[in-house]
């Protein structure tokens, strides 16, 4: 295992993860004792609208995959409207790949409920929802903890440490569906429905739940906003590029040599994060690699140098997701992993709208039959064809995101697909146990 | 109202629905089928009626749901529900070969559960831990880096009627108390909040960090930030927490059920005080 440069070791920015170190942080008193919620005293000593102006000015963008500028968002929550504000806090943590809310939420539970109430504070919402993934129980046992600890130390209920500020926060369990994760359709969920997406406008900044103004934002952003409070915009804009400020957990995974999460500030390169995770395993050369999770497309090694930052992964035809950076090496096949990953959308997708309902079904059997050594050329062209029929007519992202594995890897591995449709390439699967691709299956 | 459910069950549905704002009670449905499964272990049609009636929604609204989430079982469930991942990460590192031997071990396909009614398997999606990969949980606690034979070890275990002890989170209980749990209610066992130390990947970076004296330099606590805060009395220092209008879409809130009134005075008092007492 090599051991990084100072130069790389340099990129390290141990903001959000600190107090990962400490054991029993997740506690009340540890984590007072580790200047927990004095950002949470400062915050509600100034105005609320300075607090939104303070995160517009520190720039502060989306950890959930989009990088909407969080201050921006927080500003379109119209005010003196005479409604109900709520903050929902999105913690449907599913994405292939990503890997940084639940750690965060289980070693560090106090900083997302003082970033839930300084949120709250700004937006002027006295209810404030933490919707966490079903199977993240682990996670959520310690986040009902913190609640329960912070409203018996006056932290959360009626009148906040005198402020005359009211919040409540309720942890609620999803049950297991990643289209939750679509902030619209996360909405539906917690009132109660199937998870499916809305047709927006409107927005949730004003039509939200229980169609009130409302804000959605991602763990990481919302434990992200104590820091901005306590350092100022200023010292956040000396991490991370100019427009993609701050730190960023970095979900490395894969072929590396410690896989692990690594903050750094926006655009470091791949090339820095191998080198942090102890480089590649023996036996293993970089083949492709997602920046983001499965629905940001993929990249080679061409991209070693490309900084992981929103606009970096934009110039590389990718985006930079939710910087859950997945790598796989010559052992592994690119037309596998994509099969898996439809598997995943086929299994994920709502059923709403016909492209990513159909579609996605449809190109999983077709990387199967091609798996399976009954591909035909033809094949590669239904894939495109159908990612073409999903891509931007889809409800929501998550149809968009289910053609970034195909394309990219058709993209840059076309030749593995002829290789089994060609025979050069032994079938992943046994070609007899598989059923002909006509009409519905099973 | 339907009759298998215990009158502790119903109780602790009046506290689930008082959680929610008045008139948007139909927020609790989804912990209230994680409490059905508590009692049932599954979501029987007992349990879609048991729902209904306590939203006022008809079953097929409840149903609807129901069959809508992974997490909500169709049909009876073993004690140890064991999931692998079998997405791209976990499966390339060794969580196919690790669900091949389960299916081995247990005779039983994806979703299916053991003759004796103790074991249900299936494969997941991504369960987030693709640091920890290949990853499988029992009963959604996890189990990290697995190969074959450990995981084949966990089931004698259990089978002896021990509980291995996950690499996270805390120690096992069965599948209906953990069900408890995703209802919203803590788990009672007092040493089960501190189970589960960080993991070695979860660390990785801040380790480094440490061991190399790497900070963030120039953060001032202290920092100005704004003007000072309203008073309390100002008007327009906190809007109004009450709902009256329908949803956008003019998705049918639900209609608050009888019952409601009686529900708010358990566990969200506090909630319910808070909200009225304002201006």
């Amino acid at each position: 295992m090599t051991s990084p440069s100072p130069e790389v070791l340099a990129k390290l920015t141990p903001v959000l993860t600190k107090r990962w170190l400490s054991p029993d942080a997740w506690r009340l008193e540890v984590y007072e004792r580790l200047d927990g919620y004095t950002a949470l005293r400062k915050a509600l000593s100034v105005h609320p609208d300075d607090l939104i102006q303070l995160v517009k000015d520190s720039g502060l963008r989306g950890r959930d995959g989009a990088g909407f500028p969080t201050g921006m968002k927080w500003g379109f929550i119209p005010q003196g409207d005479g409604k109900p504000h709520y903050l929902v806090v999105n913690a449907d943590e599913g994405e292939p790949g990503t890997c940084k809310d639940l750690p965060l939420m289980m070693a560090d539970p106090h900083s997302l409920i003082e970033g839930a109430i300084i949120s709250s504070y700004a937006v002027r919402a006295n209810r404030a929802f933490i919707y966490v993934r079903g199977e993240a129980v682990h996670a959520a046992r310690r986040l009902r903890h913190a609640v329960a600890e912070a409203r018996a130390a006056g932290y959360l209920g009626t009148n906040i440490l005198g402020s005359g500020f009211d919040l409540e926060i309720v942890v609620h369990s999803g049950a297991g569906a990643y289209i939750c994760g679509e902030e619209t359709a996360l909405l539906d969920s917690l009132e109660g429905y199937r998870g499916q997406p809305r047709l927006r406008p409107p927005f949730p900044a004003t039509h939200g739940l229980y169609a009130s103004p409302t804000v959605v934002n991602n763990v990481e952003t919302i434990a992200t906003v104590p820091y901005i409070v306590l350092g100022g915009a200023q010292w956040f804009r000396s991490m991370g590029t100019e427009k993609s400020p701050g730190p960023k957990i970095y979900s490395v995974s894969g072929r590396v040599n410690r896989p692990g999460q690594y903050e750094c500030g926006l655009g470091i390169t791949l090339r820095e994060l191998i080198e942090l995770a102890g480089g590649m395993q023996e036996g293993h050369e970089l083949s492709f690699w997602t920046p983001g999770g499965s629905s940001t497309p993929m990249l080679t090694a061409e991209h070693l140098d490309t900084p992981l930052d929103f606009e970096g992964m934009m110039g590389a035809g990718t985006m930079l997701g939710t910087t859950a950076v997945q790598v796989f090496s010559n052992q592994d096949c690119p037309v596998y992993a994509t099969y898996r990953w439809m598997e995943f959308y086929h299994h994920e997708s709502c059923g709403k709208c016909t492209p990513c309902r159909e579609g996605n079904y449809w190109m999983k059997q077709v990387l199967r039959r091609i798996l399976s050594g009954k591909g035909t050329h033809e094949d590669l062209e239904t894939l495109l064809d159908a990612c073409d029929n999903i891509l931007g007519r889809a409800f929501c992202a998550l149809g968009d995101g289910a053609t970034s594995p195909v394309t990219s890897s058709i993209k840059y591995f076309k030749q593995v697909y002829l290789d089994y449709i060609e025979g050069r390439r032994e079938p992943w699967f046994a070609p007899s146990a598989e059923p002909e691709l006509v009409g519905a299956y099973k | 109202m339907s009759e298998p459910f215990s009158e502790e069950t119903r109780q602790r549905a009046k506290e689930i629905i008082a959680r929610y704002p008045h008139g948007r009670e139909r927020s609790a449905l989804l912990p209230l089928l994680h409490l059905v499964q508590a009692e049932e272990g599954y979501v029987s049609p007992a349990g879609i009626s048991f729902c209904a009636e306590l939203l006022n929604l008809t079953r097929a609204q409840v149903a609807a749901v129901a069959t809508f989430y992974t997490m909500y079982k169709r049909a009876p469930t073993g004690d140890w529900l064991i999931s692998v991942c079998t997405n791209t990460m976990c499966g390339v590192l060794g969580g196919d070969a690790v669900y091949q031997t389960l299916q081995e071990e247990l005779g039983v396909g994806h979703d299916e559960t053991t003759p004796d009614g103790v074991f249900t398997l299936e494969h997941a999606e991504c369960l987030a831990a693709c640091d920890y990969a290949p990853v499988m949980t029992v009963n959604y606690e996890y189990f990290d880096q697995m190969r074959p034979e450990q995981a084949r070890e966990i089931v004698a275990a259990l089978r002896r009627g021990e509980r291995p002890q996950p690499t996270r989170g805390a120690r096992l209980c069965p599948l209906k108390e953990m069900s408890l749990q995703l209802a919203g209610f803590p788990d009672e066992r007092p040493e089960a909040l501190a189970d589960g130390p960080p993991g070695e990947p979860s660390l990785a970076g801040v380790r480094l960090a440490a061991e190399h004296g790497i900070e963030v330099p120039g953060f001032d606590p202290a920092t100005p930030i704004g003007r000072p805060a309203p008073t309390p009395a100002e008007p327009g220092h906190q809007a109004p927490a009450t709902v009256s209008e329908p949803a956008a879409d003019r998705k049918p809130a639900g209609e608050p059920p009888p019952a409601a009134g009686g529900g708010a005075e358990q566990a969200g008092t506090a909630v319910e005080k808070g909200r009225n007492e304002k201006p």
